[in-house]
């Protein structure tokens, strides 16, 4: 009876201490979660600290808050500010939220720095990172405010215009339940893999290939790989997830990437693959150019480009997806990449995705495909 | 399922006769009827019996005067299969078998046939198959002749007939080498069949661009194209243009508009463009001079 009376009285000073502290002395993203203002952090009397409350204000889209707080608010307006970081259009950015920010100073004096802000942004395919080179100036020369001159990127906005479109779509009707036993389905899209290759990395084994739609009508198209040991059983098995264009176009190929972490390839004696498809509703427009494509060498080694919508819808959500050849013409890697920003009609829009440093030096070509999403319509 | 039901519940009636009834009668059973025929069973003895006859998804049951022929209308047996007779009469009980068979007249038939969709000039690309039955839904197990016809697009039609084993048979066509929608019909005395096969242009055969200068940027187009026997190729195909130029790459995934594919690429003098689609590789042009 007396040990548990103790236990209770511990429990409760317990937790009464750790709300004290946790008030007291509260980590960045509690406050971020709670909503309080950044005046429980810091005030701004340092270039450093200006940029930290700015990027916690962005974290919690006090946008208000952050707007007040910038040295240049005269050259724009508060919703450009917001556009700046939400895009103009309805794209990745619009339904992100920041996961964490770094900063890197790169440059001080008495009454001026340089900053690099790293906003990491997630969203529900993975985090991007938006970085900003930020000049922060000391506001008043006798107090010890500091403010961030906010570098805007304004997104340009395509002016009212019509662009006519020969607007080319496949519509299927399928087979209906009064229908015979023995009587037709339209049948599905005849799919190919051309191309596979398993490869050991250090975090497991990566599967990659190519699927070719050899069919007339457009595809919606999965790969499936199972990993056999040599006695027959079942190791794993895994699909492609969105290491796809999903949507395949007549005589369109995609590359396709399947991990399986923490399997040694050693382990595997054989691989199933399996490619499906089902016959979709879809369209052949927007057309996508991928223009300045660069393989940049280590360090650092990436996928360069740019994105070019040639048609007049705007494009909201697009993924690009690289395939890269050794010097052989052998398939050596897969990545991928998202654009966080939607592509506007004829506005060109730069990507870039990182290859791992081993495999950039044995890239011999490379080859770029697009997969879009538009906003009340598939693909 | 329901042939199963019928079958316990049958056996179930019978184990319920009291042994009262029993009376001495006999049966003189047909060996087969055919499904939906009439047919009588002549009994011996005499009294009064009952005859029951249970087969699949069907339960019979007749008050019978012994020594008379139980007839049965046509229509009352129709299903195909294994019946078994019990005659219940006041001095004992007796039971036989026979089989009911399927007519030998085919009423109806079943036809299979796939792809409903195929690239032209495919040898034995084309499977159709045709499941036989009469007018019971029974499937005709003798052997019958089934007719084949592939026609609709160029040319002269495909004919081939078929007889039937264990009531299928089956054939396998060629695609044609034109495209277009085909009939595939099958027909069993005047029962017929008929499914649409849409014989579609395959791989593009001789892929050509040519490149003109648009603006500040050039217009690549390819010719019409075709397949190997001369089939426009469906709009929606795409074809990829690729530039290259000192070390840069463009690539542009276009479909195909009436025929033809059109994209804008940078102008760069000097550039290689090229073009493919699928596995099938086109002709490339250097655009200016370096």
């Amino acid at each position: 009876m007396t040990t548990g009376r103790l236990l209770a009285v511990f429990v409760t000073a317990a937790t009464v201490a750790l709300i004290v502290v946790g008030t007291l002395w509260p980590i960045q993203s509690a406050v971020a979660m709670a909503g309080s203002g950044a005046d429980l952090l810091s005030s701004s009397s340092s270039a450093q600290a200006a940029v930290e409350n700015l990027a916690a204000e962005i974290g919690r889209q006090d946008w208000e808050k952050a707007y007040s707080s910038l040295a240049n608010k005269n050259e724009f307006t508060e919703p450009e500010f917001v556009r700046d970081l939400t895009g103009n259009y309805p794209s990745l950015r619009t339904y992100a939220t920041l996961d964490s920010s770094d900063l890197r100073p790169l440059h001080a004096s008495a009454d001026e720095a340089q900053i690099q802000l790293k906003l990491r942004w997630s969203t529900v395919v993975g985090t991007f990172l938006d970085t900003r080179t930020l000049k922060v100036v000391r506001t008043d020369d006798r107090s010890d405010h500091w403010a961030v001159v906010w570098p805007i990127v304004k997104e340009p906005r395509v002016p009212p215009q019509v662009i006519p479109v020969n607007y080319l779509r496949w519509d299927v009707i399928y087979r209906g339940p009064g229908d015979d036993w023995g009587a037709q389905d339209v049948e599905a899209p005849r799919v190919r893999i051309i191309d596979m290759h398993p490869v050991d990395r250090s975090a497991g084994v990566v599967i990659m290939g190519e699927l070719l739609n050899e069919d007339v009508v457009p595809a919606f198209v999965t790969v499936k790989a199972t990993l056999l040991a040599k006695d027959g059983s079942v190791i794993a098995s895994e699909d492609s997830f969105d290491k796809i264009s999903h949507v395949l176009l007549p005589k369109q190929v995609t590359p396709f990437l399947i991990a399986f972490h923490d399997v040694a390839l050693s382990q595997v004696d054989s691989v199933h693959m399996n490619p499906s498809a089902t016959l979709i509703a879809a369209s052949a427009d927007p057309v996508i150019e991928i223009e300045d494509q660069h393989l940049n060498p280590a360090p650092g080694a990436s996928f360069t480009g740019k994105l070019i919508n040639e048609s007049g819808q705007v494009v909201n959500v697009a993924h690009v997806l690289g395939t890269f050849y050794g010097k052989d013409g052998q398939l050596v890697w897969v990545a991928d990449q998202y654009v966080d920003r939607a592509l506007l009609p004829e506005t060109p829009v730069s990507f870039a995705m990182s290859i791992p440093a081993d495999i950039a030096s044995k890239v011999g070509s490379e080859r770029a495909i697009t997969a879009t999403y538009s906003s009340g319509r598939f693909q | 399922m329901k042939r199963r039901f019928t079958f316990s519940l049958g056996v179930l009636v019978l184990a319920a006769m009291p042994l009262a009834f029993a009376q001495s009668g006999s049966l003189h059973l047909p060996k087969t009827v055919e499904a939906g025929s009439a047919f009588s069973i002549q009994s011996t003895g005499s009294g009064k019996a009952v005859l029951y006859i249970v087969g699949p998804g069907q339960v019979l049951r007749r008050s019978v005067q012994l020594g008379e022929a139980v007839s049965f209308a046509s229509g009352d047996l129709h299903n195909a299969g294994h019946y078994l007779t019990v005659l219940v009469s006041d001095s004992s009980t007796e039971d036989g078998s026979f089989d009911v068979t399927a007519a030998h007249e085919p009423a109806a038939l079943s036809f299979l046939a796939k792809p409903s969709r195929i690239a032209v000039d495919s040898r034995d690309g084309i499977s159709g198959v045709v499941y036989v039955f009469d007018a019971f839904q029974n499937l005709v197990l003798t052997p019958t002749h089934v007719s084949f016809q592939l026609s609709g697009v160029a040319g002269s039609a495909q004919t081939r007939t078929v007889l039937t084993r264990n009531g299928v048979a089956w054939t396998k066509m060629n695609s044609a080498a034109k495209e277009g929608s085909g009939q595939f019909v099958a027909q069993v005395g005047t029962a017929t069949g008929t499914r649409v096969i849409q014989q579609v242009p395959g791989d593009p055969c001789g892929l050509r661009i040519s490149v003109q200068p648009s603006g500040q940027r050039l217009a690549v187009q390819t010719d019409p194209v075709r397949d190997c026997s001369g089939n426009v190729v469906p709009d929606g195909t795409i074809v990829t243009f690729t530039e290259t130029y000192n070390g840069s790459e463009s690539t542009v995934d276009a479909p195909l508009k009436q025929g033809v594919a059109r994209a804008e690429m940078p102008a760069y003098n000097g550039a290689k463009i090229s073009v493919a689609t699928g596995v099938v590789l086109g002709n490339e042009i250097r655009w200016g001079r370096e």
